[in-house]
């Protein structure tokens, strides 16, 4: 059952290829289960396990179990997609399905969000959570200069102070609360 | 009776001041939540997650028991009032009521629902405080196969039982497994998938899967997809309703109940079932039969009372067994993780405090719901209006603080964008959630209640079934697995006949 997909047609022009590939997107994520499945069993199986084990069941017992698991699924998997079936991409109610996946904005939100990892130890919580928040409502489409960011300053000194200085959660700072 | 003088002494703590305010934050919360799109109450407890660094534990399951109800109402007014329901357990509200709201009886099917959800909160509520305790007692002898047998029940209920493919299920509770074994051993501190690496060498915190595959995950989904132009919900009044409503509504209330309840308790998917169920159910008891489809108020009435048992349901599995049967409870389950208390049969013992003030404090937030929600129907309703790209960046800003609040390392940054976009991923690929969720909550308390099992039998694996719990509940899931080919095997008949 562990065929690899074949091709539809021996010489397939591009486009024809192209579009079964579009079509086929699913393999995807049955390569992705294969290479995870190999990557638990691998983990699993180069174990050394010095440890005296407690109990007949050892700490590579499960792993193994489930990377066997992700291999079998994978596999099944392909052969559902093979034969027509397909993943039912999820509804919402903010989620227009109809049109292609933007995504300008995923990649956008992506890279506001590792930046404001980036700059929250090095430029304090307050102004790193300010900055995801403009961000993320920035490439989520809002333009309002004059309200954007004066919210997102707002929600993210109050959230600093309740959970810094209320809940005791400590975040950090940075320099901006040092001269406050 | 003892469960009489528990619930009261539960009152005792849920009536405390700072715990009224816990209950009075959760259910407005709750129903803000509820009202919200693109915000459900399990996302909603995991952004919370991270109050359980600072917040003692009967405030914080307060909270977030006062969070499911409360979203349990708010979702019905979206339904109403926009016909878009702010979660799945309010999709049958929107096929009466928002015909109602369209033909000017909006207020009605406000009315009507906000009752339900009381009547169905209330009964549901003291079914768990007379059934609870006769389960925990029952389940109190309960050891390592057994509890091992139930998170099986748990992983195949939940990848079978609920969504469209088997496979995908399978797939997703895989994801989760994987998830769960990153770390060190619990037994014997041998690193798992850790690669030499000290930060993964501690697990990857129940908290970050949870806020990434629940709201970093839904946010980057709906981020793809934005609908560019949100619909408008209908103006509405205070919410009343009239005596011919009443008359017609109050068995409604009552039958609700009755279905919803076993529905919660059992893994099947929370409250969209029973919703539906009793939605056919008053379809065919209705003596108005023509106003079906046009806004029947029995329709409104029924299904949401079922949403709101269906939501005590589920406690008592999670309280009893520390079986999720929602995504919700699989939330709350993490919490309870965190504060290393272990829901089961023991808890009652254990954690009197804390199980009956929750209890008490149900009630308590379902008063507080009907006091609020009558008259703030039409406020809760201007929230619809608020800016999709705040809500969704504020998604992503909470995220965020609850991550990094899990232990002040930038890394559980990266982890928590990697996982959500493992989230985004599924969702694009129909893989669903929950399953990868329980997956890691359960995953290695299940690996460490099997091993244990196995080390008292010296390595038999009639160990495992060496009960009559145990036996009984592999029982119910050879049932379930089978439940696909028998339903075809009687299919084939009756078509033959």
């Amino acid at each position: 059952m562990t065929t690899p997909p074949t091709e539809a047609s021996p010489t397939p022009p591009t486009d024809e290829r192209r579009s079964w590939l579009r079509d086929h997107s699913e393999l995807g994520v049955c390569v992705l289960l294969l290479a995870l499945g190999a990557l638990v069993l691998g983990d699993a199986l180069t174990m050394d396990v010095e440890i005296t084990q407690r109990g007949p069941v050892g700490p590579k017992t499960v792993p193994i179990v489930v990377g066997i698991g992700l291999l079998v699924i994978a596999a099944l998997l392909a052969v559902d997609v093979l034969r027509g079936g397909r993943g039912e991409a999820e509804g919402g109610e903010d989620v227009d399905l109809s049109e292609p996946a933007d995504w300008r904005t995923v990649l956008l939100l992506a890279g506001v969000f590792l930046g404001a990892a980036v700059l929250i130890e090095p430029a304090g919580f307050p102004v790193a959570g300010a900055l995801l928040f403009w961000g993320a409502a920035f490439a989520l489409g809002s333009r309002r200069f004059d309200r954007d960011p004066l919210i997102a300053a707002v929600l993210s000194l109050f959230t600093y102070v309740i959970f810094n200085n209320l809940l005791g959660v400590p975040l950090p700072g940075g320099p901006l609360m040092g001269v406050l | 009776m003892d469960a009489l003088n528990s619930l009261m002494d539960g009152f005792g703590t849920a009536l405390t001041p700072i715990n009224l305010l816990w209950a009075a934050i959760g259910v407005l919360l709750g129903t803000a939540i509820g009202v919200l799109p693109g915000i459900g109450p399990a996302m909603a407890v995991a952004l919370l997650l991270p109050v359980t660094y600072g917040l003692n534990p009967i405030g914080a399951f307060i909270m977030f028991a006062g969070i499911y109800y409360g979203a349990m109402f708010g979702g019905s007014t979206t339904s109403i009032l926009l016909n878009t329901p702010g979660e799945s357990a309010a999709v049958v509200a929107a096929m009466e009521g928002n015909p109602m709201a369209k033909s000017g009886r909006g207020a009605q099917a406000l009315a009507a629902a906000a009752i339900g959800h009381f009547a169905g909160g209330l009964i549901g509520t003291i079914l768990l405080v007379m059934l609870a305790p006769t389960v925990a007692e029952l389940a109190v002898d309960i050891g390592a196969p057994d509890y091992f047998a139930i998170m099986v029940l748990a992983f195949i209920a939940v990848t079978s039982v609920l969504g469209s493919s088997r496979i995908r299920g399978l797939a997703s509770l895989l994801i989760g497994l994987t998830i769960g074994l990153v770390g060190l051993d619990q037994m014997t501190g041998q690193q798992r998938l850790t690669f030499g690496s000290l930060q993964l060498a501690d697990g990857i915190d129940v908290v970050i899967v949870a806020v990434g595959l629940f709201a970093i995950g839904e946010a980057l989904w709906v981020a793809a997809h934005l609908r560019r132009s949100p619909g408008e919900p209908i103006p509405v009044g205070l919410p009343w309703l009239g005596k011919a409503d009443v008359r017609r509504s109050w068995k409604s209330w009552l039958r609700g109940p009755v279905i919803g309840f076993p529905f919660g308790a059992i893994p099947a998917g929370g409250a969209e079932i029973p919703t539906f169920l009793s939605y056919v159910t008053e379809k065919r008891l209705s003596k108005h039969k023509d106003d079906w489809g046009k806004g029947a108020i029995e329709g409104v009435a029924g299904p949401e009372s079922a949403a709101s048992a269906s939501a005590a349901g589920t406690l008592v599995s999670m309280l009893t067994l520390g079986l999720p049967t929602t995504a919700v409870a699989a939330v709350m389950l993490a919490a309870f993780q965190q504060y290393g208390i272990q829901p089961g049969p023991l808890l009652f013992e254990r954690e009197p405090d804390l199980v009956w003030g929750l209890i008490a404090s149900l009630f308590v937030g379902m008063v507080l719901l009907l006091a609020l929600n009558l008259p703030l129907a039409p406020v809760w309703a201007k929230l619809l209006r608020i800016p999709r790209p705040y809500l969704y960046a504020g998604i992503m800003f909470f995220a965020a603080v609850g991550a990094y609040a899990v232990g002040g390392e930038v890394i559980d940054l990266v982890i928590l964008l990697i996982i959500g976009l493992i989230g985004f991923g599924m969702r694009r690929y129909g893989l669903p959630v929950l399953p990868a969720v329980i997956g890691v909550i359960l995953g290695p308390n299940a690996e460490q209640q099997l091993r244990r099992a196995l080390q008292i039998s010296d390595g038999s694996v009639s160990g495992l079934v060496n009960t009559p719990f145990s036996v009984t509940v592999y029982a119910v899931i050879v049932l379930l697995l089978a439940w696909p080919l028998i339903k075809k095997l009687v299919m084939r008949r009756r078509a033959e006949a």
